[in-house]
């Protein structure tokens, strides 16, 4: 039993540290959130450089063969930063789903375009009414000639203006089956928005979306649980870029209301901010372990995974509340601004909560998981 | 990072559950099961139990007469002893030994460690005054050299178990005109000496445990100080960093949480049982998961322990978090009674078939254990004092 990195983990998170201290500093990321795509291009290049794109990609398509821990370690130290660049969307849910479901072709055309940082893909499965729930699919993919002939809707596709290509799902003939399109298809229209936590997402629109029988990704009607599956390592890395979050937004805070004075006196004398903030930090200590177990979990497999992704979710989306909330309370009035960063850590915060279930959602998944035992 | 334990950890935990499930007699398990207090004979028909297995003091060194258990081992051992209802080690175990063994002469060691082993005294712990609680620093309790003695006046309160015990570990003011940190003294005191006045206390649970302990002229000879004249805080701060470790009480709250669950999942309510109300599921699920993630925090800062990193704020973060979930767990199996959660008589002493037989068999011991679980948050530093503490060494302020 230990939780100790190993000794490339250690290096792996040095320079993801360095990264972050020469790239986001509060005004640089300003700059990016304003721009077009809403992440430095030129930042992709030096993550593909730095091998981060290779991570958890098997060796024969150019990858560094990596775990769900190593993951959590990328994210954990990205999230200390807020890093804007489309990390979860391209390699960790969509890269997930083609290295899990995707046929040969499919893996040897998409993977190392990924990894070359190259290509930017976009995960689409949920829709205006299905809540959370990844099985809930409205979406249809009728049979065309050798090809399918796609309708619906899908919503807050994060990435979605800037990706080259989205990963969406679609109900087939017996199941629920995934679909690599491309941008600019015809019948396929989206609407653009800014995020709460300063990002690009879209609305999609399909009417009649032809596409040929390569778009069907891996299957038909059987993606289901591979999109679970990864939907469930986006929980472990959306924990872990919350742990990073959470550990910057107390160390700020902390630092803050050690020199901010008020009545003559650092405003951290007194008890009462003082046992809000070890609270913050409680949360966060609790959360940290929640997201390595998870981490731990994903990587050796085992009956209770699932359940184990709801409860880090639970308790994580919790955490990034009372630490989010708490930030900007004990920060006063400069934490309600925009300029301030504490603020974009308190947005960020809230949005991971949502991510792939809020804790209610979550919290009814575990107990029907239980109740199944 | 990787969770499993060790082969040989795990052989030494089926080693455990073997002799638990062997050796705990059934009376005193389900005296544990229920969260009620075990009498003395039995604590001590059980102790010499441990004794013959030669695992009376996890915590010792071997040379000592302890197991000389690695910190794995010693965590393995207390979850699978608390996991089997297993009564918890006491004062002289916990707290005392480890201050003699690190502070006592060999004289004191020699008397003082065989005979806690074997059960020949039990032990209960001098510390607080009506004046020095939190504020332990502040105690009164006054300490006279006079030849080879010295001469106790005070008053001890809160003193779990004096009523059973034969001696007491006692901090005592030697010097008062020194800062209050400075003129405090450790000594060892008979409770058969003359001048000892015990006076119980009895709890919200209506059962005896506290005490009030009136010294009047108590004559202590000077033999019996630990350490130096003036440096016991240094011993009691060495024994309070003891008493924290394996605070989270993980696998005491994971049995609430089983019991709870039984209970719910057979309690009726109406035309549902009680596990069938949503919200009252909820309210499990959100300890549960919070018991998860107080488990593996433990287990990741028993990690950076076995690494060699200091000791920081951690044991501070388990107690208030195990207590609080110990107390949410005991506030829910109150609920899971319903109206059976009204009668009440002191039921700590009794066994379960002369209890009031009223209700169910499962509500023997739910009213009792939720009294006196509310000192959780309390005793052993207080909650407020535990985030003093983390506020301390982490924000500097």
């Amino acid at each position: 039993m230990d939780f100790n990195l190993t000794e490339e983990q250690g290096m792996l998170r040095d320079s993801l540290k360095r990264f972050v201290a020469d790239h986001y500093q509060n005004t640089d990321r300003a700059a990016l959130v304003y721009s077009d795509p809403g992440y430095s291009t030129e930042h992709w290049r030096l993550f593909a450089e730095m091998g981060w794109l290779a991570l958890p990609f098997a060796e024969r398509h150019g990858g560094f063969g990596g775990t769900p821990v190593d993951t959590a370690i990328l994210m954990e130290t990205l999230g200390r930063g807020l890093v804007l660049e489309p990390y979860l969307s391209t390699v960790v849910l969509a890269g997930g789903l083609v290295a899990l479901a995707g046929s040969e072709v499919q893996q040897a055309d998409i993977i190392p375009q990924i990894i070359a940082g190259d290509l930017t893909l976009a995960l689409a499965y949920l829709e205006p009414g299905s809540g959370f729930d990844p099985a809930h699919v409205a979406t249809t993919a009728y049979a065309d000639g050798d090809g399918f002939l796609l309708n619906g809707q899908k919503c807050v596709v994060y990435q979605g203006p800037s990706a080259d290509r989205f990963i969406l799902s679609a109900r087939t003939k017996k199941g629920v089956s995934l679909f690599v399109l491309e941008q600019g298809l015809p019948g396929l229209s989206r609407k653009d928005f800014k995020t709460l936590d300063g990002q690009w997402a879209s609305d999609l629109s399909l009417e009649s979306v032809s596409v040929g029988p390569e778009a069907l990704l891996g299957a038909e009607d059987v993606a289901l649980p591979a999109l679970e599956q990864v939907l469930g390592r986006g929980v472990s890395a959306v924990c872990a870029e919350a742990v990073g979050a959470m550990a910057a937004a107390n160390e700020i805070t902390r630092d803050y209301i050690r020199v901010r004075e008020q009545f003559g006196v650092a405003i951290g004398s007194f008890q009462a901010l003082q046992h809000r903030w070890v609270d913050m930090h409680i949360e966060a200590e609790l959360a940290k372990s929640m997201s390595d177990v998870l981490a731990m979990r994903l990587r050796d497999g085992g009956e209770d995974t699932p359940a184990m992704v709801c409860a880090a979710k639970v308790m994580v989306g919790r955490a990034a509340q009372i630490v989010g909330q708490g930030a900007v309370q004990l920060h006063g009035g400069i934490g309600m601004t925009d300029e301030y960063a504490i603020g974009h850590y308190y947005k960020r915060l809230s949005i991971i909560d949502l991510l792939f279930g809020n804790q209610d959602y979550h919290a009814t998944c575990y107990e029907a998981l239980e109740a199944a035992k | 990072m990787n969770l499993a334990f060790s082969d040989k950890d795990l052989m030494f935990e089926q080693e455990l559950q073997a002799f638990l499930a062997e050796e705990l007699p059934d009376d005193i398990r389900d005296r544990c099961a229920r969260g009620l207090i075990v009498g003395n004979e039995d604590l001590i028909r059980w102790q010499r139990i441990l004794y013959n297995r030669g695992w009376m003091a996890p915590n010792w060194p071997v040379e000592y007469g302890g197991t000389g258990w690695t910190l794995t081992q010693k965590y393995i051992a207390a979850r699978e002893f608390a996991a089997a209802c297993a009564p918890l080690p006491t004062f002289g175990i916990t707290m005392l030994g480890p201050v003699l063994i690190a502070f006592g002469n060999a004289e004191q060691k020699a008397f003082y460690l065989p005979r806690i082993l074997k059960s020949e005294d039990v032990w209960c712990q001098g510390y607080s005054e009506p004046g020095a609680g939190s504020d332990l620093a502040n105690l009164k309790t006054r300490a006279v050299r006079e030849a080879d003695d010295y001469l106790v006046n005070g008053q001890k309160i809160w003193t779990s178990y004096a009523h059973w015990a034969n001696r007491m570990f006692c901090l005592v003011r030697t010097n008062p005109a020194a800062k209050p940190q400075k003129g405090i003294s450790f000594l060892l005191i008979d409770m058969d000496t003359p001048g000892i006045e015990i006076k119980p206390i009895i709890g919200l649970d209506m059962g005896h445990t506290l005490n009030e302990v009136f010294l009047s002229d108590v004559r202590v000879p000077v033999k019996n100080r630990v350490g130096e004249e003036n440096e016991g805080w240094t011993y009691a701060k060495y024994l309070l960093q003891k008493e924290r470790s394996f605070v989270a009480r993980v696998a005491q709250s994971r049995h609430l949480v089983q019991r709870l669950k039984r209970i719910a999942s057979e309690q009726k309510v109406g035309s549902t049982y009680l596990l069938g109300s949503a919200e009252f599921r909820r309210r499990i699920t959100r300890l549960e998961v919070d018991l998860q993630a107080l488990e593996y925090t433990e287990l990741r800062y028993l990690s950076k322990e076995l690494q060699g990193e200091p000791v920081g704020p951690e044991p501070s973060i388990l107690k208030i978090r195990g207590s609080e979930i110990q107390q949410g767990l005991k506030q829910l199996l109150v609920e899971s009674l319903g109206m059976y959660g009204v009668p009440y008589e002191n039921d700590s002493m009794k066994v379960s078939d002369s209890y009031m037989e009223v209700g169910p068999d499962h509500r023997h011991g739910i009213l009792a254990e939720h009294l006196y679980g509310r000192g959780a948050t309390i005793f052993g530093g207080s909650n407020e004092i535990q985030r003093n503490i983390i506020s301390r060494m982490l924000l500097g302020t």
